[in-house]
């Protein structure tokens, strides 16, 4: 049977700082090479999306006016949002769209930004700017993976309660610069502050996130295809060297 | 004052003989034994300065500006390409001067980086600013584009002399020229067929200066430059003075437009392809007029002038042609591939990607460029510098096919493999990023004895 798979991408003409929809090039070619017949729908803040329809949603970073533009339109999408990822919905959220799906973000002002309050996580503004190239230790499924990305940042976030990060940093400053986590994950719902991006290089994230996008919408496991990944892993290599000199 | 200038100048001649630049050492030296030594030498050229900047085309519109002057008969004085900080301007202005401090040239004429754009503006009080276009570039390095445009306002507003020579078409830059529009003088391009009607996915500012609204556009001639306005606000793109009509792009070879000024109308032809260097074209001959050069001069100046340093350059190798372009941003880059698609028949690619620090450490911004236009355009591509796989992999994202992709981080390796994979009589489009781009000329020079002039290799 022909597989389908529905991609929700939030916001693409504000959040798209760092080349994010790269994030969905990897996604939508790895699905095609398999066969798998996916669809990716935009949405506008004049839009909302019908959440069940989509097995996967997608929302990048933006520069801080388009971000506060988002954070005031997420309020009453946030509900909605968070419904689908408790039904198994997969996420991926990248630096500033990380930040608004925690419980808030207080500003260098003092103001405080109400986030969505799907990842038990909240950001304060930090003194200076995060920047370089980052290698992170994970663990999905029981799988180790270093993942590699860049990260351009001032917020830092911490976990609160169960967050559990989704992963530990070998190289960079991740979270906050202080505790040594990075990202987060809750259910098939990660944010992270890796961009660069993240999933052409990562193609084990990638297939993570298919893998439990397929779950949601045949509700039972899919096994993908194996796709000749070594253009994908020499990326990988070099990118990870980066930080090793 | 001499003293310093001598000790300074001999520290450039040793860093030049032990085969480094000298391009910026002699202004680090003198901007720490005085740091007030540029306003002082730069108020002393008698027709004073003119600074250039932009994140696309400072280098060319410079260079075509140069052109310009010196058709005129005007001694210029310019800081070398790529040396546009502080110190490479205090460094051109050294060399400009006796020891005495006395200025050689008539008229300085210097590109600066965006980012010390208004240190420099606030210090040397030019006489004219040419301000082109604020493209993403480089974030881990600039930060927010909005941050720079504020920092070009603020700049601006202190330069109560000056005329603010402005590119209407870019919404973030025309604000500059409603802070006194009396001393502005603004140019673009009028002819709407030489646009799109589709915003490409590099396009940054597209939102509303005054009111935040998205703009609405009537055409796109190149990222987010192009002719807009707010349906919110009614802030719209200034009626620009000296603009450019029916536009002809002839792929490779150049371009030809109508140059319109509110004094005369002439066509001009340039050899740079595309758009881009239309835009370059235009902020020259703006810069020009504004300086008061005649028809003629200009004229003559855009028509004479070949290419900057890397940024189209022809050399021929063993019956191969190899052309040079520089990319460094999405923007940049999406516009050499819309010109090479002008172009009839399959390319033969070099496309050489590094992460140094003047390339930016962060290559995200590949996947903002619109490679896949590439698609079934491409003959053969070989990829290189550090992040050559990274390359590879963005390529491979956008439908070529992996057979056809070469990897070789090498550089030197890549030009040999490329170069055997060209057919003779064909083009090797080399596309480097700004390191990528230098190191790709000194191999050239040293390993396959091009024909002709190469060009300076590194600016003295």
């Amino acid at each position: 049977m022909n597989f389908e798979l529905r991609i929700a991408h939030l916001y693409p003409d504000l959040m798209n700082i760092y080349a994010d929809r790269g994030n969905i090039i990897a996604l939508v070619n790895r699905c095609r090479w398999r066969g798998i017949d996916v669809h990716v729908d935009e949405f506008s803040p004049d839009r909302t999306p019908a959440w069940d329809d989509y097995d996967f949603f997608y929302l990048g970073g933006g520069q801080d006016r388009e971000q506060q533009l988002v954070a005031e339109n997420l309020a009453a999408k946030g509900a909605g949002l968070t419904g689908a990822v408790e039904q198994g919905a997969a996420l991926l959220a990248i630096c500033g769209g990380y930040q608004l799906l925690g419980q808030y973000y207080r500003t260098a002002g003092g103001l405080t930004m109400e986030g969505v309050g799907l990842f038990q996580a909240y950001t304060v503004a930090g003194q200076r700017r995060l920047i370089g190239n980052v290698v992170a230790r994970c663990s999905l499924d029981g799988v180790l993976l270093e993942l590699a990305g860049f990260e351009n940042h001032s917020g830092k976030t911490f976990l609160t309660g169960d967050g559990q990060p989704l992963g530990r940093i070998v190289a960079g400053f991740g979270n906050n610069a202080e505790d040594g986590t990075e990202g987060i994950i809750y259910k098939s719902a990660i944010g992270t502050y890796l961009h660069g991006p993240l999933l052409p290089k990562n193609p084990e994230l990638t297939d993570f996130l298919l893998g439990r996008s397929l779950m949601h919408r045949y509700g039972k496991e899919v096994v993908l295809t194996p796709l000749d990944d070594c253009l994908e892993k020499e990326a990988h290599r070099v990118a990870v060297a980066q930080v090793r000199y | 004052m001499s003293a310093k200038i001598a000790l300074a100048r001999a520290i450039g001649a040793l860093s030049s003989r032990i085969g480094h630049g000298g391009t910026t050492l002699p202004g680090h030296v003198i901007r720490f034994l005085d740091s007030d030594i540029s306003r002082r030498l730069s108020r002393k050229i008698s027709q004073g300065c003119v600074l250039i900047s932009a994140t696309n085309g400072k280098t060319t519109a410079s260079a075509m500006a140069a052109s310009i002057l010196k058709d005129s008969g005007a001694q210029v004085t310019r800081n070398r390409e790529g040396a546009n900080l502080a110190a490479g301007v205090a460094t051109a202005l050294i060399r400009n001067s006796s020891l005495a401090g006395r200025p050689a040239a008539d008229i300085g004429l210097f590109e600066v980086d965006e980012a010390v754009f208004p240190a420099l503006a606030g210090q040397l009080k030019p006489r004219a600013v040419l301000l082109m276009n604020l493209f993403r570039d480089q974030l881990d390095r600039y930060g927010e584009l909005e941050h720079i445009a504020d920092m070009w306002l603020s700049a601006v507003r202190q330069l109560d002399r000056t005329t603010t020579i402005i590119n209407a078409d870019d919404p973030l830059v025309a604000e500059m020229a409603k802070l006194r529009p009396a001393a502005s003088l603004c140019f673009g391009i009028e002819d709407s067929a030489a646009g799109g009607l589709i915003m490409q996915h590099a396009s940054d500012s597209k939102y509303c200066t005054v009111c935040g609204h998205p703009f609405e556009y009537e055409v796109f001639f190149m990222g987010h430059l192009g002719k807009y306005h707010c349906p919110h606000c009614g802030n719209k793109r200034p009626s620009p003075a000296i603009f450019a009509e029916n536009v002809r792009l002839n792929g490779m070879n150049g371009s030809s437009f109508d140059l319109v000024t509110p004094e005369w109308r002439q066509t001009v032809s340039i050899s740079l392809p595309g758009l881009y260097n239309v835009y370059n074209a235009l902020g020259a001959a703006a810069c020009g007029y504004g300086l008061g050069m005649a028809a003629g001069q200009i004229k003559n100046g855009l028509e004479q002038f070949g290419a900057a340093f890397g940024r189209v350059e022809r050399l021929k190798i063993g019956g191969k042609t190899v052309c040079l372009l520089l990319v460094k941003n999405p923007a940049g880059f999406n516009e050499v591939v819309r010109t090479l698609l002008i172009e009839p028949g399959g390319k033969n690619l070099l496309l050489a990607l590094n992460d140094k620090i003047a390339d930016g450490r962060d290559i995200s911004w590949i996947w903002d460029v619109d490679l896949e236009a590439l698609d079934g355009k491409v003959t053969t591509v070989t990829c290189s510098g550090t992040r050559a796989a990274e390359m590879a992999m963005r390529l491979k994202y956008a439908g070529q096919n992996t057979d056809r992709l070469k990897v070789r981080p090498d550089l030197n390796a890549a030009l040999k493999v490329a170069l055997a994979h060209t057919p003779d009589g064909e083009t090797l489009y080399v596309l480097p990023t700004y390191t990528a781009m230098l190191a790709i000329r000194q191999i050239i020079h040293k390993h396959f004895q091009p024909e002709g002039e190469m060009g300076d290799l590194v600016w003295r």
